[in-house]
């Protein structure tokens, strides 16, 4: 065993991949301090609650990642509302915002991602305009639709960020418009199909999206805004919500020349071009053996995976970077679970079950190799889903098409 | 209030006090190996999957639809499997015993 009694491990960030790494550093028996920073002041929490449940219950304790006591028992230290302001590697040190510096033998970047604020004219004046990523967003939301009294929102970007923003707000008595860029939403990550779907369920809930809608500038009176559109419709709103994307936080490893390519470009074991520094989560680009291609993932997943896979090769053992990704997505009484990853497919299978309530799945298919499944409602799917992407298991698409054929894991072959 | 133990996969045997939450919660918070709970708690991970110990099934209950969607074709499932998210933790859950599946 790795003597590691008197080394000290850092990390930068303390959201999923970083409090994860911290305690699976623990579990693979790491003897030294772990030391967890973070310029978030509020004790770790799960992100995806705050677009789908928090904004309702907003109970931030029923929502940590990990309680108090648990850091204390593994021995884990939290510094909290603490932002490091860069990194020596020749010195092995970080320097923390006007509090000196931390020494590491080990550093982990587990900094995530911010929203993207797009350059729309008057968006830095708009009142009421928030992003979504933080307990505090969520919070400050919450109060803003709590005192208003028309609670007209307007959500700026049709992704799953907003579209389960737009559903949870829509429980609290809001009006909601989301306004998409483009024509149709979720347009990056799912086939049309799905695009309709959503579309569907959200009007049925009496949520207004528009698509092709491309806010050119947001005018702003007296605490009301109005959001104008490319084509000069303009809507009244009381809140503003931006939806529209992330930019990774690279810059404390750019800076000191650790690969930066669309994230910090990390190894199979997601350790940087420093053999002493690791990056995992949001803020990282990495390979997947799998798809045989670098990718940037935004997913609890992989924030999760990666922290496993970094534990253990800072404690010597072999443990590569070898999963599927998959992401989940609330909205209303609707469960969206989704496996792989269909950029590049060429074929598209739908599945709609013969049940009472909705459920189907999306099969996305490059030739004959299952890329990727979406399951709306559908456990059986996603679960099989994932276990023939892993197995590159050649389907019978008539077969699975057929719905008179059950789910199972041998009948569709 | 209730005791309930875990036996993780290298058969430690941990037993601890809850009296609210799920029981993955309980678990994640006590660090026991192999409850991840990635999701947060729904139903969509199938990360915090355990085994109930044949005698306590009873007190346990019957899984919902979705949950034994996710648990139908795992390799792991047998007919004691539970995800122990949609487990709430409350006193009829006293002495129970849960094998982690992973
Ligand atoms: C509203 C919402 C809903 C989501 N829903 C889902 C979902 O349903 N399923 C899913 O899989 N994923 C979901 N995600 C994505 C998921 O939350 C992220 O992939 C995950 O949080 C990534 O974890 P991370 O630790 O890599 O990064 P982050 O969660 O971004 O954490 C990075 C942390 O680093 C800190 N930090 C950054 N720079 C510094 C610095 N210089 N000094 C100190 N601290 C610093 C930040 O404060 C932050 O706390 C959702 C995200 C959001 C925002
Ligand atoms: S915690 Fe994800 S399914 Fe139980």
């Amino acid at each position: 065993m790795l003597d590691t009694a008197n080394q000290v491990c850092v990390v930068i960030g303390a959201s999923h991949a970083g409090v994860n790494f911290a305690f699976n550093l623990r579990k693979e028996g790491w003897q030294g301090e772990v030391i967890l920073f973070d310029s978030d002041p509020n004790i770790p929490y799960h992100r995806p609650p705050l677009s789908k449940s928090y904004i309702i219950d907003g109970d931030l304790n029923s929502n940590l990642l990990k309680p108090l006591e648990s850091y204390k028992k593994d021995n884990i230290t939290l510094k909290l509302g603490v932002k490091v302001s860069s990194i020596n590697r020749n010195i092995r040190t970080i320097s923390i915002e006007n509090k000196g510096t931390q020494k590491y033998d080990k550093l982990v970047i587990a900094t995530g991602a911010r929203p993207f604020i797009p350059p729309i004219s008057g968006i830095d004046s708009a009142a009421n305009l928030f992003p979504m990523r933080t307990a505090n967003d969520a919070i400050e939301i919450k109060k803003a639709i709590d005192s208003s009294e028309k609670k007209r929102v307007i959500i700026i970007g049709g992704g799953y960020i907003g579209l389960e923003t737009a559903a949870s707000l829509k429980k609290t008595g809001a009006s909601v418009t989301v306004l998409e860029r483009e024509e149709r939403i979720l347009a990056r990550v799912t086939a049309p199909v799905m695009s309709d779907y959503f579309m569907e369920l959200h009007q049925q809930n009496d949520v207004q999206i528009l698509t092709n809608n491309n806010v050119s500038f947001i005018k702003t009176e007296n605490g009301l805004n109005t959001v104008f559109c490319d084509d000069e419709t303009s809507f009244e709103a009381d809140i503003v919500i931006v939806g529209v994307g992330i930019r990774v936080n690279t810059e404390l490893a750019d800076t000191v020349g650790l690969e930066i390519e669309q994230g910090i470009k990390v190894n199979e074991f997601s350790q940087t071009n420093d053999e002493n520094i690791y990056a995992i989560g949001d803020c990282t680009f990495h390979y997947n053996p799998h798809y045989k291609r670098y990718l940037r993932l935004e997913s609890v997943q992989n924030a999760v995976d990666q922290s496993k896979v970094a534990a253990a090769s800072i404690c010597d053992k072999d443990l590569i970077y070898d999963t599927i990704p998959w992401f989940w997505s609330d909205q209303y009484d609707v469960k969206l679970q989704m496996v792989g990853l269909s950029n590049g497919y060429n074929d598209v299978i739908v599945r709609k079950e013969e049940t009472e309530n909705t459920s189907f799945s999306v099969w996305y298919f490059k030739d004959d190799a299952l890329l990727a499944v979406d399951a709306i409602n559908n456990g059986k799917a996603f679960v099989l889903g994932t276990r023939f992407i892993k197995g590159k298991q050649k389907i019978n698409k008539t077969k699975l098409v057929d719905v008179s054929i059950p789910m199972k894991p041998t009948t569709f072959l | 209030m209730a005791k309930i133990t875990f036996i993780t996969a290298d058969n430690e045997s941990i037993t601890v006090e809850g009296t609210s939450g799920s029981v993955m919660e309980l678990a994640v918070n006590n660090n026991i190996k192999g409850i991840d709970g990635d999701c947060g708690g729904v139903c969509s991970c199938a990360t915090c999957h355990v085994h109930v110990e044949s005698e306590f099934v009873a007190k346990t209950g019957q899984a919902e639809e979705l949950e034994n969607d996710m648990l139908e074709f795992d390799d792991l499932t047998n007919e004691y499997s539970r995800l122990s998210c949609q487990l709430q933790v409350s006193e009829d859950l006293d002495g129970v015993v849960f094998k982690v599946a992973k």
